[in-house]
């Protein structure tokens, strides 16, 4: 069972608002799958090495080129907020 | 004149035509893919209302695209198989100038800037999009109930869920509303959906399709793949959107050619992990009932064990919430998608966007992925599923060594209720617990519609090696 404190900090890491109910329904729904997952707990893998990706797969690289296309445009358009062509973000400081 | 006429005398049997007949109707001029295209949005309006498996229809465009099909046709032009066929796409998959949601609120008003590889190579070859279709949010599902919009119902039974997430384009084709449709499969969100309602679904090999303009779920899970009513026609769409695409760097071009084998020198594996306890009976007699059909059919079937096979579902609701809590940081407000900006606050906006945004299903996976992902959590949780994943996948590559094919049921349940799982989440994963295990591995699996329980139909899951999926629609099409 993890604690409703977890449970806030794990919100909070995830930049979810959530509201006190939700925090206690996650905090339930969360223990059951955890639970369900602790199955992999008496699977001995010390000396198996992870698959993080189905195949092996190579890197691929373009030339570093100038692309003419006006796709910037497009893209900052979809932005809430934008100014001079930029994406507008709130202040960090 | 000529299409007026023999195009209204037909018009009630235009939506049955595969891709072939079409093909040859067009060429014949024996109709138009105007008429075509028209008779399906007939179908649509009279049938969609109660099945909802559309959330958009693009039926300005799909008439154009139609026309010029026709134009080609009359100037004398070589068409190709697959054009002036009606075909949906999942709304996680993106065409540019139309609304791409997700099935989110997030993405409630967003207009895709570009198209996906795999709709581009389906318009280069002249198809005609009719519309996207419903899903669980994000992907994030197994009956389509997770839609923020609302719930696609089965065609076959409207009380029943169509499975998920790729719902609406398996109830698009069941329902006779398009010729195909494509999907996305994280962990049986085509092959589900297929089995639920009656379809032929194919999660091709991991790489085998570009994902590019698909919208990022579980990165090295996803893949996009056709949903159609027989084997033929999803073969086709599958030869159409394959091969590898500059855009995407895991997809490949392994145009494997398979060597024809007759069905008497084929092996096919059924494993004994597969048929256990909690599987439906009505389910199982069906699935054993295939098996044996091929078997009479001149194969060897083997049983075969897969030992690791019970540590999969576990496995993948690690890495899968994992990558999807990676994959959806990008919804923040800022750069595009719903944003609640009210506040002055950085911090405030993302808590608020998101919080607002995220169904309940995102919001579950986001939090279980951000949990196992987390400092101290790491090695204990998303390191050891990785390293499950190696035993899982190697299951299958000792199990291939013997056989060409495996045998297994898509799911342990029928079409269940709308409203029977959606509040036990656990149990809603459990449905997907003979399909997750095929995307850990990265393999090609079909679905095959092989009987039905009363009017609930059952899929039968045919695995095959990796980028063999023409052996799988050699064996599917005997057992069609």
């Amino acid at each position: 069972m993890i604690s409703k404190q977890e449970t806030e900090k794990i919100a909070k890491l995830a930049r979810l608002g959530l509201s006190e109910k939700e925090i206690e329904k996650f905090q339930k729904e969360l223990s059951s799958i955890l639970g369900y997952i602790e199955k992999l707990g008496d699977l001995d893998v010390s000396l198996i090495e992870p698959t993080f990706h189905p195949f092996e797969s190579v890197n691929v690289t373009r030339k570093d080129s100038e692309k003419k296309k006006d796709f910037s445009k497009k893209l900052v358009d979809l932005a809430p907020e934008e100014k001079e062509g930029c994406i507008k973000v709130k202040s960090v400081f | 004149m000529h299409q007026g006429k023999v195009g209204f005398l037909i018009f009630m049997e235009l939506t049955n035509l595969g891709i072939k007949e079409i093909n040859k109707g067009l060429k014949e001029k024996k109709f138009s893919a105007v008429s075509l295209c028209k008779a399906y949005f007939k179908k649509i309006k009279e049938k969609d209302k109660d099945v909802s498996a559309f959330l958009s229809l693009n039926e300005k465009s799909a008439l154009d695209q139609a026309k010029e099909v026709d134009e080609n046709v009359s100037q004398g032009g070589e068409i190709d198989i697959l054009a002036g066929v009606p075909c949906a796409i999942k709304d996680n998959i993106l065409v540019e100038g139309l609304k791409c949601t997700a099935g989110s609120k997030i993405l409630e008003n967003y207009v895709a800037p570009y198209t996906a590889t795999v709709v581009e190579r389906l318009r280069n070859k002249g198809a005609v999009i009719l519309g996207k279709t419903n899903l669980d949010e994000f992907a994030m599902g197994s009956s389509t109930e997770n839609s923020a919009f609302f719930p696609t119902k089965n065609p076959n039974a409207l009380t029943r869920v169509p499975g998920g997430s790729s719902g609406g384009s398996a109830a698009a084709v069941a329902g006779d509303m398009a010729v195909y449709s494509l999907g996305s499969d994280t962990g049986g969100s085509i092959r589900l959906p297929a089995s639920f309602c009656g379809v032929v679904g194919l999660k091709p090999t991991y790489g085998a399709v570009s994902r590019f303009g698909l919208i990022a779920f579980a990165s090295s899970l996803d893949q996009i793949g056709p949903f159609a009513r027989s084997v033929e026609d999803c073969e086709a769409v599958f030869n159409a959107i394959r091969g590898k695409d500059e855009m995407d760097s895991t997809s490949v071009d392994a145009d494997k050619k398979n060597e024809k084998k007759n069905v008497k020198d084929v092996v096919v594996g059924v494993p004994k992990e597969y048929f256990v306890q909690g599987i439906d009976k009505e389910v199982e007699k069906i699935i054993l009932g295939a098996i044996k059909k091929y078997e009479d059919a001149g194969a060897k079937i083997e049983e075969i064990t897969l030992p690791y096979s019970e540590y999969a579902l576990p496995a993948y609701y690690i890495i899968n919430p994992s990558e999807a809590s990676a994959n959806l940081a990008r919804y923040d407000g800022i750069k595009y998608g719903l944003s609640d900006a009210e506040s002055s606050e950085l911090l405030d906006v993302y808590l608020k966007t998101r919080g607002k945004g995220f169904g309940p299903e995102v919001r579950r996976r986001i939090m279980l992925g951000t949990y196992a992902l987390s400092s101290g959590y790491y090695e204990a949780y998303y390191l050891k599923a990785q390293k499950a994943r190696t035993l899982i996948k190697k299951d299958f590559e000792k199990a291939f060594e013997k056989v060409d094919a495996i045998f297994t049921p898509v799911s342990p349940f029928l079409p269940f209720k709308i409203g029977e799982k959606i509040e036990d989440p656990l149990s809603m994963y459990l449905v997907d617990i003979y399909t997750v295990s095929i995307n850990l591995a990265g393999l090609p699996a079909l679905s095959l519609p092989v009987g039905k329980v009363k009017n609930l139909p059952v899929g039968l899951q045919i695995v095959g090696k990796p980028f063999e999926e023409s052996r799988i629609f050699e064996i599917a099409k005997v057992l069609e």
